[in-house]
């Protein structure tokens, strides 16, 4: 092989950073740490890896939907793209707290109450927390490891019937076990339609499993399904009955077509 | 290099290429070390001579041409490009034929290439190689895949023979990649490489291709049943973990 003729086309720092950037994005759920160390090594160019860490790391907690520790044991934040106040911003809806997380880090370094802005008005917060605490329990069985929340999407400010709004429920369990060279991840998201004129609530859910599995090679699974449903509109703890009854149709339904 | 090669285990399997050619890009002093040591899907041309098809590797290629298996002459063409001796092509010729035959029985279907070369111990080295389109538009007999392919890779250093025998070492990957795309499951997605090795020492008395093929075809059968255990036995372990099946959600709620 005539490396010696090979010409040294030294990178530019926009095409390392790009390349760096790439590598980031496609981590594994929960390996990006393992990859960031890598990349650096690899890229032996620190200012362009600060450069693209910063850009791909938000992006990958958001796809990801990593979820953080609030400090002072307020409980814990999921970082989405629904929660999202500003670059470093994610509000919690169920604690009614805001969450300042370094996404480089992976950490949230504090937390501050919402404004009233940034909240839902009170009667879309009905239909927000009686959905909570039923998607909640849903998850509390359903998954070892879960966590979930639900965000007011659309029309946060309505203040009575007479107008449509949406809320999307985020579901997200992940297990790392990098000892046993194996992770996985679950995400699902539901987007539910609240249209008051016909009185009906549209569902559409949104499923993304992954794993990787990596002591002898590196195996990877990667599959995504969507689906659709509806239900008639109720009162706020009769729709969070029928809603989460609903995901938890599917999403076991899902479950039972991946294992064959 | 350790960094490059971790960060090759992460990737996703399906951006092997792109991952691969980054790395290339950022270290072009360890391009040998790392063509050598990432598995790549293999990549195919067609003999203009024979009509037939051979694989590409970094085994038949000599600067940007490769070796055909059937003709031996490069593509595209090459003076003086490297040729194995006399008696080892005619070796080499055999084992393509048998290797052949051993291809279709198992895969019924696909295409298969072997290369032989001299190394510097006396003895020789032989690579073994199989490419199969299992998707619905190429060889898919069963018809259920999307985008599907088996890629196999067999290296075996053969050793100088002594006292009648001779000592064999092979080194195996396999690279597995299944698509599928339907109403009720929505896109699965599975990928990957696996690599084991096997060491032998066995009688020349039969012949090196016997002990070869023997040596070939009992890793195969272990690696397909690894894949099986690994490829869907963890994945679907990992996924249980994240959210067991209901059969057990049911079976805790009469204690609560």
């Amino acid at each position: 092989m005539a490396e010696e003729d090979a010409p040294e086309v030294e990178l530019s720092g926009e095409q390392k950073k790009e390349i760096a950037k790439w590598f980031l994005l496609h981590s594994p759920g929960g390996e990006i740490q393992y990859v960031a160390k890598d990349v650096r090594s690899v890229l032996d160019d620190d200012g362009a890896y600060g450069e693209a860490a910063s850009e791909a790391f938000p992006a990958y907690n958001k796809a990801q939907m990593i979820c953080l520790d609030m400090p002072r044991g307020m409980g814990e934040v999921l970082i989405t793209s629904f929660g999202e106040l500003e670059e470093n911003q994610f509000l919690d809806p169920r604690t009614a707290q805001v969450g300042i997380v370094d996404h480089v880090k992976q950490v949230c370094t504090d937390a501050r109450p919402a404004t009233d802005e940034e909240l839902p008005s009170p009667y879309i917060e009905e239909f927000r927390c009686a959905l909570d605490a039923e998607v909640l329990k849903y998850v509390g069985e359903a998954y070892p490891k879960g966590v979930c929340s639900v965000y007011s999407t659309k029309g946060k400010d309505v203040e009575g019937p007479g107008s449509d709004f949406e809320l999307a429920v985020v579901i997200q369990a992940a297990r790392n076990s990098p000892q046993n060279f194996c992770t996985g991840s679950w995400r699902s998201v539901w987007n539910i339609e609240f249209k008051d004129d016909i009185q009906i609530l549209e569902l559409r859910g949104k499923m993304q499993v992954g794993a990787h599995y990596f002591e002898e090679g590196n195996v990877q699974l990667d599959t995504k399904h969507e689906c659709k449903d509806s239900t008639i509109f109720q009162s706020p703890e009769d729709c969070a009955i029928s809603i989460a009854s609903i995901i938890r149709h599917h999403e076991t339904e899902y479950l039972g077509s991946l294992e064959v | 290099m350790e960094a490059a090669l971790g960060l090759m285990r992460r990737m996703p399997p399906k951006h092997t290429e792109t991952a691969l050619s980054a790395l290339l890009s950022l270290l072009p002093r360890h391009s040998s070390d790392l063509l050598s040591q990432v598995d790549q899907p293999l990549q195919v041309l067609c003999d203009i001579d024979g009509g037939k098809e051979f694989i590409l590797c970094e085994y038949n290629r000599d600067a940007d041409s490769y070796r055909s298996p059937w003709s031996s002459k490069y593509h595209p063409p090459l003076e003086d490009g490297t040729q194995p001796s006399p008696e080892l092509r005619k070796l080499e010729i055999e084992a393509n034929e048998i290797f052949a035959i051993y291809r279709d029985q198992y895969y019924e279907g696909g295409i298969s290439s072997v290369y032989m070369w001299e190394d510097d111990n006396e003895g020789f080295v032989a690579c073994f190689l199989i490419k199969k389109d299992g998707s619905k538009t190429a060889h898919g007999r069963r018809g259920y895949l999307e985008e599907g392919a088996w890629d196999a890779i067999h290296v075996i250093e053969v050793g100088p023979e002594e006292d009648g025998t001779a000592h064999y070492c092979l080194t195996s990957t396999v690279m597995l990649s299944l698509t599928t795309d339907d109403e009720s499951s929505g896109t699965f997605s599975l990928s990957g490489s696996i690599r084991r090795q096997m060491n032998m020492d066995l009688s020349v008395a039969e012949g090196h291709l016997c002990n070869m093929g023997r040596m070939i075809e009992e890793m195969e059968s272990k690696m397909r049943n690894s894949l099986d255990q690994v490829y869907f036995g963890k994945t679907k372990e990992m996924v249980c973990t994240l959210r067991p099946p209901a059969e057990i959600t049911q079976m805790r709620m009469p204690e609560s």
